[in-house]
């Protein structure tokens, strides 16, 4: 008899391991669960329509009939509750569904607000496209609108809002933007853009409170006193793996679901990719949980193939997110930085915890005007790097990080002549390339 | 005035990549929000390209760049073609 797959989450992870699993098992049952009506789309491009730069129907990178070409059982329903022992999920409208192998792929949402009024209606997260829509809405009818957060998704919310027309204030709770990621000139970079846009920044603020009227939220009270009046309250302080299914079916969960490298979970025949997973790397020992549209994407097409009894580990590569923050195209590589940031409570959107395991090392600036490219050395290795700006170096950055490729001949000559990095990088990478390019 | 390098070395790159190169996609990159396929003149869906992680093979392809140039993660870069293979 045919295999049954069954897939929670129509994420990119989900997706993902629907497409590798058809590859694999032409003739398999499979079948995707999935709460969100809107089924899969780009969650990143979510801040991008906020902003204008496209249109909705955008957003979705499969047509119908291309997910109907991947002959996919569509289920469009929450699941409640997973019977480990009878291979059994059961759905909130009272079906249940038989698997040989499931896979939990539900992702991660925005942490709540953590403050009074934080259930006040115009206090939004952006999670889904239907959030998105909400906020356009009401955005539309606002004039003032309060973002509150740190990493990207604080930034794309700010301005997206302001691309609406809303005048808007961004409350951060330290004194500078993603202080646990970015260096104080980088920061510095942001909050000058942001500010030449019109948003005003507002450095030092905790909310204490979002003051309604009538159940609507009418302004927010900061810690020292301040009182801003707004019809929109955006929160972004963070993500919280979807946790709800794993763990009520027993499945081993730490601050994500356990998995194995190969994305296995404690429960047999369950497995856990995306953002709700926290996999176990071989080479570290550590488990980690990551918030990234490709690493989510990787987990899902492994965790298809040990599905299929192929067990596939999913390889760590340096973490990566390139971005733009406040327009500055940013590539974010390896491990930078350290501690916490107060502006969140969890891992940060398109974050990865491993970027703040950076271990101590001398670090090196290269910049002219709005360019710049930080880089973190370990003893013969580049551990982390930072370019905003001109991207030239990111690529070749990131392919020496994740080769974890020796520098030691260039390690001194980088320490002593902040101006040469550019230069060293790229002559020394291409020399690499070309190296490597014999060995193989 | 003041010559922009960035687009002088574009437009540069550009002509190189008429003659011989093509869009090539690093699909670690992408986050399928479809900017790229929604600023393409002549409809190509380059998305779907960068998701495989393929050249973008297709004949009509302008090599115009609007793709290149907008994509918010740098995902696409022109690259000269191996050996005329497309
Ligand atoms: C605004 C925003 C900006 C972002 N920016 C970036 C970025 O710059 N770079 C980057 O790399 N990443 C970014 N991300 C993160 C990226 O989108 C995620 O890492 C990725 O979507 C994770 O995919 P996933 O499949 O694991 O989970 P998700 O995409 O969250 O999908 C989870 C799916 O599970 C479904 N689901 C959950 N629980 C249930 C249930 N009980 N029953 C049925 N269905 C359920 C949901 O409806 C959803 O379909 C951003 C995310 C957002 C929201
Ligand atoms: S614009 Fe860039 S990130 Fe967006 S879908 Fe196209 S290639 Fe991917
Ligand atoms: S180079 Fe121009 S024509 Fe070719 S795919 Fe990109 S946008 Fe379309």
């Amino acid at each position: 008899m045919a295999a049954e797959y069954v897939i929670v989450g129509s994420g990119v992870a989900g997706i993902a391991a629907a497409e590798a699993l058809r590859a694999r098992a032409p003739g398999a049952s499979i079948t995707v669960i999935t709460e969100d009506p809107n089924g899969f789309y780009s969650r990143p491009g979510l801040a991008y329509y906020l902003g204008g730069a496209i249109p909705e129907k955008q957003l979705f990178p499969r047509s119908h009939a291309e997910l109907r070409a991947l002959g996919l059982r569509w289920v469009q329903a929450q699941a409640t509750k997973i019977d480990v022992a009878g291979h059994r999920v059961n759905l909130a409208d009272g079906r249940s569904l038989a698997y040989d192998k499931l896979l939990i792929a539900t992702g991660a949402r925005a942490a709540a607000p953590d403050f009074p009024g934080g259930d006040l209606d115009g206090v939004f997260t952006l999670d889904t496209l239907a959030d998105a829509k909400r906020l356009i809405h009401k955005a539309n009818k606002s004039g003032h609108a309060v973002v509150v957060g740190g990493g990207i998704t604080a930034l794309e919310l700010a301005e997206g809002l302001h691309a609406c027309g809303v005048n808007v204030h961004y409350l951060l709770r330290g004194a500078r933007y993603w202080s646990n990621v970015l260096d104080a000139e980088e920061s510095q970079l942001v909050e000058d853009h942001l500010r030449d846009d019109g948003i005003e920044i507002h450095y030092h603020a905790r909310i204490h409170q979002a003051e309604g009227k009538k159940g609507r939220l009418i302004a927010v009270q900061t810690d020292s006193g301040e009182r801003i009046p707004c019809q929109i309250l955006a929160v972004a302080i963070g993500t919280r793996p979807n946790l709800d299914l794993a763990r009520t079916a027993g499945v081993k969960i730490d601050r994500g679901i356990l998995t194995d490298s190969c994305l296995r979970t404690s429960a047999p025949d369950i497995l856990a990719a995306g953002d709700v997973a926290q996999v176990h790397d071989d080479i570290t020992g550590r488990a980690s949980l990551d918030t990234l549209w490709p690493t989510a994407r990787a987990h899902g097409v492994a965790a298809a193939a040990t599905m299929t009894g192929a067990p596939t580990p999913y390889r760590r590569t340096a973490a990566m997110n390139v971005t733009l923050l406040a327009d500055i195209p940013t590539t974010i590589i390896g491990a930078l930085g350290s501690g916490s940031d107060e502006d969140m409570v969890a891992i940060a959107r398109g974050d990865s915890e491993s970027w703040r395991a950076a271990a101590p090392t001398w670090v090196v600036v290269e910049h002219h005007e709005v360019n710049r490219v930080r880089i973190m050395l370990g003893d013969r290795t580049i551990t982390g790097a930072l370019v905003m700006g001109d991207q030239t170096l990111s690529r070749p950055l990131h392919r020496l990080i994740a080769a974890e490729a020796d520098i030691s001949p260039i390690r001194d000559a980088l320490l002593a002549d902040d101006h040469a990095v550019l230069q060293l990088i790229a002559s020394f990478s291409a020399e690499w390339e070309r190296s490597h390019a014999d060995n193989s | 005035m003041t010559i922009d390098r960035r687009s002088l070395l574009f437009d540069l790159t550009r002509a190189e990549v008429l003659a011989t190169g093509h869009v090539l996609p690093e699909p670690a990159r992408c986050v399928q929000c479809g900017i790229c396929s929604y600023n393409c003149p002549i409809g190509l869906d380059v998305r779907a390209y960068a998701w495989r992680g393929e050249a973008i093979s297709d004949s009509h392809c302008l090599t115009c760049g609007q793709c290149v140039a907008r994509c918010p993660r740098g995902v696409l870069i022109f690259a000269p073609m191996a050996n005329g293979k497309s």
